[in-house]
């Protein structure tokens, strides 16, 4: 079996004084994409702020490349190629579409990732490139935060609930665009509150539960019941 | 036409204040720090300014370009060794360190220079004077003003369009995505401590050349340079500039009431700004 891309190993991370996260371990192998679901609460945006460089932890616990990862900033961990998709979009309010896109290419990483490509994956936004982004719907602001990430050409991003708040209609939209995105090799992890979407786009899933891994598998391999039990905590 | 002479005058001893609060908005605008030695770091800037000219026999103006890039040097290691660590949710904290790098470096140049009031010669240029329309405007002032503008014409071009200046923005938004897209904002914040401190060098020297300096005499600038800062609004170094003229117009037609009126009316203009307009007259459009 080959190294994986990333691996958590009993990784215990705190948001503020309360411990989010207990012993997680997790593997992502390149080119798998990684749902992880879990109630409110349950650890999910902690895990994604541990990964990203956001809140520090033990150097070991996260491993990216054979290289141990826990301890350094989220800077530093951006220029090895992990993108965060932050939840809630989080545009540069000052920036316009377009320099909100172009802050996310100054890592200088090479890869099909560009301007153009975002502009093609999401045409409106093209049209919508010089106005603030505050300006935009929701939806297009979740696109320009989407695009943000990929311009950097990660390998590894990370999608913190895209999701939330937006109009099931724009949900699809953006869905639809993901196979376009994690198709070209890139790997990815998907934090998802609607659990239907999450499986459809992932290879795996893994379901958090009070800060701990209470069930991982394949995404078409567990049951309905198996992931209400763990992601209720009841059951079984 | 004694008003306008002295409307004239003034908005051309705006564009020194504009000078003094330039790097005073730039940082506060960009990290929130309000940096209480900002005064002690323009005369910091004067008495560097001095040594050079001394030691070299340089005109002072030439020793820009010694002092400006000593000088942004000195802002980058100073934000990185010292202010950064300031810097977090309370605003306290690098106030009071601020004040305390004020009140050592007014000790040091007191201890280097002594409290004897300095000043740089710059030869003919400071009596120079060019009639227009009856009006004789100092060549001095003039360029000043002339600097002034270039200053803030070349910070705001380079805040809308370079990738610097769309760093500075992004940080300034929000430090922690900006961390996201690879930023280190230490670092960001060096660069504009470093940029601020580059303006201060200029509004040293141009200071040092127009009136005699000690020590002491940041205090005054720091007061100054604030004003034109919340008059002009908070973040908007066109407002700044604005501020600066104000703030020197008033103090000249307060002046030509009675001379006793210059500094009093300076401050006057700005307590009414602040009652009437607390954001300011132009502060900067958010979002």
């Amino acid at each position: 079996m080959p190294d994986p891309l990333l691996s958590l190993s009993a990784l215990d991370a705190h948001y503020g004084d309360f411990q989010a996260l207990y012993g997680v371990d997790m593997t992502l192998m390149q080119g798998e994409v990684l749902a992880i679901i879990g109630a409110n609460g349950a650890g999910k945006t902690t895990l994604m702020r541990s990964i990203s460089g956001l809140s520090q932890n033990a150097p070991n616990q996260i491993t990216y490349i054979n290289q141990p990862i826990g301890a350094l900033r989220a800077d530093q961990v951006a220029g090895l190629g992990i993108a965060l998709v932050p939840e809630g979009r989080q545009l540069f309010p000052s920036l316009s579409v377009e320099e909100n896109l172009l802050i996310g290419e100054r890592m200088g990483r090479k890869g099909p990732w560009s301007l153009q490509a975002v502009f093609d994956l999401f045409p409106i936004l093209e049209e919508r490139r010089a106005v603030a982004s505050t300006s935009l719907s929701g939806g297009q602001q979740q696109m320009v935060a989407i695009g943000r990430a990929l311009m950097a050409n990660p390998d590894l991003i990370l999608f913190d609930e895209i999701s939330l708040g937006l109009a099931p209609v724009i949900i699809k939209s953006i869905y639809d665009a993901l196979p376009g995105i994690v198709g070209s090799g890139m790997s990815a992890m998907i934090v998802e509150q609607d659990i239907s979407k999450a499986l459809s786009v992932s290879d795996r899933l893994y379901c958090l539960q009070e800060g701990r891994v209470a069930l991982e598998g394949a995404s078409q391999g567990v049951s309905r019941e198996a992931i209400s039990a763990a992601y209720f905590g009841v059951g079984s | 036409m004694d008003w306008v002479n002295a409307v004239v005058q003034g908005t051309l001893l705006g564009g020194l204040y504009a000078l003094f609060a330039a790097g005073l908005s730039l940082i506060f605008g960009i990290m929130r720090l309000v940096n209480i030695a900002h005064g002690d770091l323009i005369v910091l800037g004067s008495y560097l300014g001095l040594v050079v000219v001394t030691a070299t026999g340089m005109h002072p103006l030439v020793a820009l370009i010694v002092a400006v890039p000593v000088m942004a040097v000195l802002g980058y290691v100073l934000q990185r060794g010292i202010l950064n660590q300031t810097l977090g949710d309370d605003l306290l904290p690098p106030l009071l360190v601020t004040f305390g790098l004020s009140v050592i470096i007014q000790n040091a140049l007191l201890e280097g220079f002594t409290a004897d009031p300095q000043k740089m010669n710059a030869g003919a240029i400071e009596t120079a004077s060019v009639s227009v329309g009856g009006l004789q405007l100092g060549v001095l002032p003039l360029l000043t003003f002339a600097i002034a503008v270039g200053v803030i014409a070349a910070l705001q071009w380079m805040f809308y369009n370079t990738a610097l200046g769309r760093a500075f923005r992004a940080v300034s938004d929000n430090q922690e995505i900006a961390q996201l897209m690879g930023l280190n904002r230490r670092h960001v914040f060096g660069l504009a401590m470093g940029l601020a401190l580059a303006v201060t060098a200029i509004a040293g020297i141009f200071l040092g050349i127009r009136t005699s300096f000690d020590p002491a005499a940041g205090a005054g600038r720091l007061i100054y340079g604030f004003e034109a800062v919340i008059i002009g609004g908070l973040g908007n170094l066109w407002g700044t500039l604005a501020g600066g003229v104000i703030l020197g117009v008033s103090q000249t037609l307060g002046a030509k009431i009675d001379p006793g009126y210059q500094i009093l009316a300076g401050h006057i203009a700005f307590l009414v700004v602040l009652a009437v307009r607390p954001q300011g007259l132009f502060p900067r459009v958010s979002g």
